[in-house]
């Protein structure tokens, strides 16, 4: 199907953004899409931003990239520009230089603005609804909750998205996951997510471009929204995009690039329309009853290998996994099967990444740390996801709570999400993480990482083991 | 970028689902701002016997002899995923791999692949295995052939399998395109774009900065 005979009848919110940003149609080519807004940072944009001066190329709109210092940049107190990484400050002077002889928008190491990409970019509105946003960084589907067409990249696609404003791409095909209900208390986004991916696979939704919706989807606030659209690629899929509403233009108003005053008004009234039509067709569709949905955690190292929190560790037959996959997951997690996962001591705790490290996420975290503290032996770190996060938790007392508990706090950054910056976990050693990906040595080589919300990061830092938050809020 | 025609070559296995792309190369042996110097760290973490090492790992399938001068891979579902770091696809090219042979792709290293010359042919999980299957008796005298004009996977044996392919995927491989040259010809078309665009969505579109915006 074209996109001409698709503008007849009803269309979707992807189709809407889609058909805006057609440069051209060429038969028998991918589609030229205008692209609105790219964003870097030192690990792959870096790579990006010196291929295209090798070419002699230059940036076709300067104004509309933005680069940050996220990835490896140290997130201790006190930091510079040196890392734990060898090899590591090469990174972050190496963009320096070619981002401001370029003439784009950086934030750097020390800037106020300073954070992580997917944290910083709705934060300073700089995605938009309807607009299309580029990143070479997996995770920049987490944008398609301002109602914005985001996906990640590689570093050749991003030249091309600066040498040309647009992007060669074949036309995705669609999926609409419908979270219906009421969330019980201490279920969030990233359980949903979770469920998700544990339900219909880590290739489940190969390619698409996945429209979230349903009554739980318009029920959360953008925070969430922004964690649930964050693991659209533990999914496989090309993005996740949620329609926007007056929770997302509420959200906007005022931050530094969206507009304001007269263009404000008009922006509004355009990202109104920005909804799928009644009756429009969706190339595959998935309900998941959200109301029915406990608290998740991963057991064995793909995200799909998630389980409710109360659960134990699947047999075979029940994780519906070869066995090849299977014993090798229970091997790397020195897991047994039938274990229950409450039954499970940890030795770190790590709250942070572009899943869930903004104010929300520690706001719910610290509540349950409040008067407690961390068990001993266990090593646990808060990364706030921003500068600007940092400084509102800190005004409100998080931070107090949080090293009161005994969790490190840090300066904002990717962190232990993965070991970039040169800093891990330990060998063997057992974390509860708030982050996205728990494959092998992802976090430190054979460390075995079990991904959840930030409340059961919380609750298993107190505990010393894993642990149901709703046990410890009750 | 070296045009993909035809390529008949040793093929190795790496059949688990999910082979990520921190698998594929490791953060740690991602040391420079660059697209070279990579190939050391390819698999790390399997093909070496210590982290950081360089000792080869004699039970990783690229370390032993039946599988030298492995030019294709044949992987698993959703090969790929993770990481949307380019530096995965350098390092395999830089080692000398042409063509993964899997049922499914990340779509961000699909797309990294084809930009740099590498063909990611999706075949169902059996024809996969039946491929492994063929190889395994002598990899060395039972290559696979790989031909992108007749999107067609053929085992020594003489089995052999379609793929699909989307057609700019094709031409980009076959001509060894520069995406970029591809594009800069349809400036005019760009240009009408924006003419259309910056009067209908004016705010997408900023004031370059002048070193600050606070």
């Amino acid at each position: 199907m074209t996109g001409s005979s698709r503008a007849r009848g009803p269309r979707t919110l992807f189709d809407k953004i889609w058909e805006a940003h057609l440069v051209s149609e060429t038969p028998g080519r991918a589609s030229l899409v205008a692209i609105d807004r790219i964003f870097l940072h030192e690990r792959t944009g870096s790579v990006a931003l010196k291929g295209l001066k090798q070419a002699g190329r230059p940036i076709a709109d300067t104004a509309r990239v933005f680069c940050t210092m996220d990835h490896i940049v140290d997130t201790f107190p006190g930091r510079s520009d040196e890392t734990r990484m060898p090899g590591g400050k090469a990174f972050i002077t190496e963009t320096r230089e070619a981002a401001l002889e370029a003439g784009i928008r950086l934030f750097d190491v020390r800037d106020p603005d300073q954070g992580i990409v997917h944290v910083i970019s709705p934060e300073l509105g700089i995605v938009l609804p309807g607009a299309t946003l580029v990143c070479p960084d997996s995770h920049t589907c987490t944008q398609g909750a301002l109602g914005a067409l985001a996906w990640g990249i590689g570093s050749t696609e991003a030249e091309h998205a600066l040498a040309t404003g647009t992007l060669r791409v074949n036309r995705p095909s669609t999926l609409l996951v419908r979270f219906e209900g009421t969330l019980a208390p201490g279920v969030t986004a990233k359980d949903l997510s979770l469920a998700l991916v544990s339900r219909h696979g880590s290739a489940g939704g190969n390619g698409c471009a996945i429209e979230y919706g349903g009554s739980a989807v318009r029920d959360m606030d953008i925070e969430a929204r922004l964690t649930l659209c964050n693991m659209a690629t533990e999914f496989s899929a090309m993005t996740g995009i949620v329609a926007p509403d007056e929770k997302t233009f509420a959200y906007l108003e005022g931050r530094r690039y969206a507009p304001r005053g007269e263009l404000w008004e008009r922006a509004v009234a355009s990202w109104r329309r920005l909804a799928s039509d009644e009756g429009a067709r969706f190339d595959r569709e998935i309900d998941v009853d959200a109301g029915g949905l406990a608290p998740m955690i991963t057991w064995g190292t793909s995200p799909q290998h998630a389980i409710p929190v109360t659960g134990a560790v699947p047999a075979l037959e029940a994780s519906g996994l070869p066995r090849e996959s299977y014993d090798r997951a229970l091997a790397y997690m020195g897991l047994e099967p039938g274990t229950p996962l409450g039954e499970l001591p940890i030795d770190a705790a790590f709250i942070g990444s572009c899943t869930n490290s903004r104010l929300s996420d520690l706001r719910r975290a610290a509540a349950l740390l409040r008067g407690r503290k961390v068990a001993p032996g266990v090593r646990a770190i808060c990364v706030p996801g921003s500068m600007h996060v940092k400084r509102e938790a800190e005004s409100e007392g998080l931070d107090e709570v949080f090293k009161a508990a005994g969790f490190e706090w840090r300066e904002p950054g990717c962190s232990m999400c993965f070991f970039a910056g040169g800093e891990s976990f330990g060998p063997r050693e057992r974390v509860v993480s708030s982050t996205n990906r728990n494959f092998e040595s992802r976090q430190g080589p054979e460390t075995r990482t079990h991904i959840a919300s930030p409340e059961t990061v919380a609750a298993s830092a107190v505990a010393g083991h894993i642990a149901d938050a709703r046990r410890l809020a009750s | 970028m070296e045009p993909f025609r035809k390529l008949t070559a040793v093929a190795a296995p790496i059949l688990r689902a999910n082979v990520d792309t921190d698998a594929i190369i490791p953060s740690r042996e991602m040391k420079s701002v660059s697209k070279s110097g990579l190939a050391d760290g390819l698999f790390a973490g399997w093909r070496y016997t210590q982290i950081g090492g360089r000792e080869p790992n004699p039970h990783f399938v690229l370390n032993q002899p039946a599988y030298r001068g492995t030019r294709i891979l044949l992987g698993g579902e959703n090969f790929g995923c993770g990481s949307s770091r380019e530096h995965a696809v350098w390092a395999l090219a830089e080692y000398g791999i042409r063509a993964i042979i899997a049922p499914s792709f990340s779509p961000i290293f699909f797309n990294n692949c084809v930009r740099n010359g590498i063909l990611p042919a999706r075949l169902p999980e059996g024809a996969v295995q039946s491929i492994a299957e063929d190889v395994a008796h002598d990899p060395q005298s039972r290559p696979v052939s790989v031909d992108l004009e007749s999107q067609a996977v053929v085992a020594h044996g003489g089995a052999c399998w379609r793929f699909e392919l989307d057609s700019e995927a094709k031409q980009m491989l076959l001509e060894g395109l520069d995406a970029v040259d591809l594009t800069l010809r349809q400036r005019e078309a760009i240009e009408r774009f924006l003419s259309r665009d910056t009067a209908e969505r004016p705010w997408i579109y900023l004031e370059p900065t002048a070193g600050g915006d606070r």
